[in-house]
């Protein structure tokens, strides 16, 4: 689908926020291309709330600037930056029903009555509620009052869209759903959207990229598949999907762990150490201890297995009392083969599943 | 085995329905037992006062039973410009109450949390005061040769001393001090409750600080203001210390004229009368508050 002419880039450089001696974000700095859907994903604390707030306008950074396409929105108050934004408890308007709440951005600039019915009506459609413009908002469910308040930050064809958790407060069902929904809203529509969050599934599944933020500062910008195939840092590594890490030692180009050469297929760092990233779904369950070449291979015990119908999680102690997890699918092959708890294994790792980050502390 | 299951067919669909119901009704009854000392406490100190004042109000002075006591209000003047003296003063300091403790309580709620509270303490301290020294104190601010007359005065702003005392103006002065905390408390929990976030979604879509406030803020601080309107115009109507000593005779309210009738001419059947109807007034305005609200809680507002 094409870029609706209303969709700009953003680009924030050198933004800086302290409260009091506290700083939040430093030094920071993010482009969002026209018509992305960017994730700012992290903990709490990170600084990615903030970062919205000083987009949306509702807080005055210390230093830098903001720029979409070329207006520098820095200084300009929040009424006037013409940016939808999607809040993290909707906050619609309780005193006005579900057409008046969608019809207050077009109210704000001045748009006649049947104009404003008529894009009201085609914002209740787009979010699936027609009909019930004449509802209160305490009569809708959570679902509902999520697509009036997406309603309502569109139905103006802002240039950007900021959405601050807004699923958080859905039950898993009805958040998964919307987040499939959500992301075909921005496919039709193609509006440059920045969303927050600290949930990585749901991050991994809607964005064109995702910012992972950290203390303030973005510690990588990628696409989803490349933030979990490569992460660059212990954080995002343990952040994005689960982990297991294992120190291991570099000298002159070669990687070694306990004594047995690591096959990575990426370069290997040139000397110190380092942290091996193994994701559970990447190691196999090795039927002899001679795999083909390229495979790593690590012994460890079988500790214990926990089926979960679909998959099963078998968690295993390494030689260094380590502990790994590995899942993998219930298929019969695998199963039959499943060694007892308590006995030796032999677990395989592909060169290059084999990811590398430094060990910082 | 064959004799358990014989008795959960016999049930039927009613397994054990009449032991739940007997259950449920004992519960009840133990509920009403736990309940007792509070009703028999609400009985005797309101209700039989009520009843008593109501009884007295059918006797005339002589002690014969008769309409007189309520036929007076429609007969005498006094009884009606008494009336009208009353809900006037009542409307002005309830609107001088909102005026100032409008402004009040929403700085009150856009101040930090501490700042707030240190304010609030100055909203609250003249709350512990006794209303008869406020109400000197007033006095001697308002009078003739008081403090605002001798500086204006001095200052050359005026050559004669204003009347501020003694007066309606002195009682409308007093009483809206006296009654100020009652509007700001409910309005500034009421403001303290509407979501910033609201307010923010507002500027966000286009609505400038101004608008913000016209169409979000103060829509939503309605609720808490008629809480506040409500307890100061019924306190209004019953006052009774700041007329009888700011009014200088001249304003007569409702409260003073009870006062009146049973003290110097001790005609009980007559005050109680008085009590009657102020009750009933002041029951069919909250009455009528309470619809107001109720319509508009059900989106009156949202058809507008």
């Amino acid at each position: 689908m094409s870029i609706a002419p209303s969709a700009l880039p953003i680009s924030m450089r050198r933004i800086e926020k302290r409260f009091g001696s506290v700083a939040v974000l430093r030094d920071l700095n993010l482009d969002v291309e026209a018509g992305e859907f960017l994730t700012l994903l992290g903990p709490s604390g990170s600084g990615k709330t903030t970062l919205l707030m000083i987009l949306a306008g509702f807080v005055r950074a210390n230093a830098g600037s903001i720029r979409v396409g070329d207006d520098e929105i820095i200084t300009t108050p929040p009424h006037k930056r013409n940016i939808g934004m999607v809040f993290q408890n909707y906050a619609l308007f309780p005193h006005m029903n579900v057409f008046h709440n969608i019809a207050f951005p077009l109210k704000q600039r001045g748009v006649a009555a049947a104009e404003t019915a008529e894009r009201v009506e085609k914002a209740l459609d787009l979010v699936k509620l027609q009909g019930l413009g004449e509802r209160r908002v305490d009569q809708l469910s959570g679902g509902q009052r999520q697509r009036v308040a997406l309603a309502r930050a569109i139905v103006f064809e802002p240039r950007i869209v900021l959405m601050d958790e807004p699923l958080s407060a859905l039950d898993k069902g009805l958040r998964e759903h919307m987040q499939i929904e959500l992301r075909s809203l921005h496919r039709r529509l193609g509006m440059t959207t920045v969303y927050v969050t600290h949930d990585q599934r749901e991050a991994i599944t809607m964005s064109d990229r995702i910012a992972v933020m950290n203390g303030g500062r973005i510690e990588q910008l990628d696409k989803p598949e490349t933030l979990y195939a490569t992460p660059q840092t212990r954080f995002v590594a343990g952040f994005i999907g689960e982990s297991n890490f294992i120190p291991v030692e570099c000298h002159n180009g070669s990687v070694w762990y306990e004594g047995r050469r690591i096959h990575t297929a990426a370069p290997a760092p040139a000397s110190g150490q380092h942290l091996m990233v193994v994701r559970p779904e990447k190691l196999r369950l090795l039927a002899n201890a001679e795999p083909a070449s390229g495979v790593n291979v690590l012994d460890a015990t079988l500790s214990d297995i926990i089926y979960q119908g679909d998959s099963f999680v078998c968690y295993a102690v390494l030689r260094d009392g380590r502990q790994l997890t590995l899942r993998d699918y219930c298929r019969s092959d695998v199963l039959a083969r499943m060694p007892a708890p308590g006995q030796p294994i032999s677990l395989g790792l592909d060169a290059q599943d084999t990811i590398l980050v430094a060990s910082d502390g | 085995m064959s004799a358990q299951s014989a008795f959960h067919e016999s049930a039927g669909t009613n397994l054990n329905a009449q032991s739940l119901r007997a259950d449920a009704r004992r519960e009840s009854l133990r509920l009403l037992a736990l309940l007792a000392p509070s009703l028999f406490l609400v009985f005797a100190i309101t209700i039989v006062p009520i009843g008593w004042l109501f009884w007295l109000s059918l006797f005339d002075e002589a002690g014969a039973f008769s309409a007189a006591n309520y036929a007076r209000f429609f007969e005498q003047a006094s009884y009606i410009k008494t009336f009208v003296t009353t809900f006037k003063v009542a409307f002005i300091v309830t609107g001088a109450c909102v005026l100032l403790g409008y402004p009040l309580a929403y700085m009150l709620s856009q101040l930090t949390r501490r700042a707030a509270s240190i304010c609030l303490i100055f909203v609250i301290l003249p709350f512990w005061t006794s209303v008869l020294v406020r109400t000197y104190a007033w006095l001697v601010i308002l009078q003739r040769k008081g403090l605002i007359n001798s500086w204006l005065i001095d200052l050359g702003v005026i050559s004669q001393p204003l009347s501020l005392a003694n007066n309606l103006s002195g009682v409308v002065i007093g009483m809206t001090h006296i009654l100020l905390p009652f509007l700001v408390l409910p309005l500034y929990a009421s403001m303290k409750t509407i979501d910033t976030d609201c307010l923010r979604a507002g500027m966000n879509l286009g609505a400038g600080p101004a608008a913000t406030f016209r169409q979000i803020f103060f829509p939503l601080s309605l609720p808490g203001l008629a809480s506040g309107v409500v307890i100061v115009f019924v306190l209004c109507l019953g006052f009774f210390v700041t007329p009888a000593l700011m009014g200088g005779g001249k304003v007569i309210m409702w409260a003073m004229r009870m006062e009146q009738t049973t003290s110097l001419y001790s005609n009980w059947g007559a005050g109680a009368a008085l009590g009657v109807v102020l009750l009933v007034v002041t029951l069919a305005l909250l009455g009528l508050f309470q619809w107001l609200l109720g319509a508009r809680a059900t989106g009156v507002w949202s058809s507008r």
